[in-house]
């Protein structure tokens, strides 16, 4: 677990809806939190470092671009092969998220969860089949949960 | 949207200068302007095409712990468990899947603890098993999406 201080924590309330939109963005940041602006960039350098930044840039909606098809597949992949098949996964750039969880036996023997998102659902499927030929044999069967409704989104957050 | 939208949702989906004039930095390889650049983005936000703008966060590294859930809901119950459900803060996304276990959310608390009593008090209130299924290894990535 990574250690963040308090100083960390008031730049991640500070930014976690976005950096200010004008030309010396960290500098508005950093009067905010009462600290010099080179502080805050340092501070952001290490949380890329650390992982608790995974990028900084424009985090698209992508629903607004049209990826509607949100399919979860889950994957029974026998446990020795979970590191390989997790990393033939994500080498094809097209998985968002990829985890391993526990099975639910007898009735979910799945155990890497793999987020592929589409326009319609024949690209969803043919994305699907890419994971399953990437893990030939390692793959033991699959399913695709596709999302039919958003019930809640609101995000996980940091309260000050 | 146009194609400048586009060049610019795919060019700084990551990477986004650390410098004390990031938008400028950002802007010259794309051929614009700052203001240019600032001016597109903040349209796009409003639009609703980029959700936010600056760093994306990885709640996990936070501290405290979160969890995924899996509920098998009868259909005739599911506007009521969804709405208990939802009226827990620590309930982060919910979403309806085609399946046997058709609710799927996520439990996010700063504490292990805090998130067992969620679940506990789901279970309770809903009267159906909630299925913990904690990440135990997570594979890293950087999806972008093209616009």
């Amino acid at each position: 677990m990574t250690q963040l201080d308090s100083i960390d924590r008031a730049i991640i309330v500070a930014t976690q809806d976005g950096l200010p939109l004008v030309p010396r963005p960290y500098d508005a940041v950093a009067e905010q939190v009462g600290i010099a602006a080179a502080e805050v960039t340092a501070r952001m350098v290490a949380m890329i470092e650390a992982g608790v930044i995974r990028r900084i840039g424009a985090v698209p909606n992508h629903y607004a671009l049209g990826y509607r098809w949100n399919g979860m597949s889950v994957w029974d992949v026998a446990d020795g092969d979970v590191a390989a098949a997790g990393a033939a996964m994500t080498a094809l750039g097209f998985v968002s998220h990829c985890y391993q969880r526990p099975r639910l036996l007898p009735h979910w023997p799945y155990s890497l969860f793999a987020m592929v998102h589409a326009r319609n659902q024949d690209d969803a499927e043919l994305l699907v089949r890419r994971i399953a030929q990437a893990l030939g044999p390692m793959n033991r069967g699959h399913r695709v949960l596709y999302s039919t409704r958003i019930l809640k989104k609101t995000g996980l957050r940091l309260t000050t | 949207m146009d194609e400048i939208d586009r060049a610019i949702i795919n060019a700084l989906q990551g990477g986004f200068p650390l410098s004390p004039t990031p938008f400028a930095d950002a802007a010259a390889p794309l051929g614009l302007t700052e203001a240019e650049l600032i001016d597109r983005i903040a349209a796009l936000r409003r639009s609703g095409v980029l959700s936010r703008f600056g760093p994306l966060y990885n709640a996990d590294r936070f501290g405290g712990h979160n969890t995924l859930v899996a509920m098998a809901v009868p259909s005739d119950r599911f506007d009521a468990v969804t709405e208990i459900v939802n009226s827990f803060a620590e309930v982060a996304h919910n979403y309806q899947r085609d399946h046997h276990f058709n609710m799927w959310f996520v439990i996010a608390a700063d504490s292990r603890e805090k998130v067992a009593a969620v679940l506990t008090e789901v279970e309770a209130g809903t009267g159906l098993p909630a299925h913990d299924m904690p990440k135990l290894t997570e594979f890293h990535i950087g999806l972008k999406f093209e616009a």
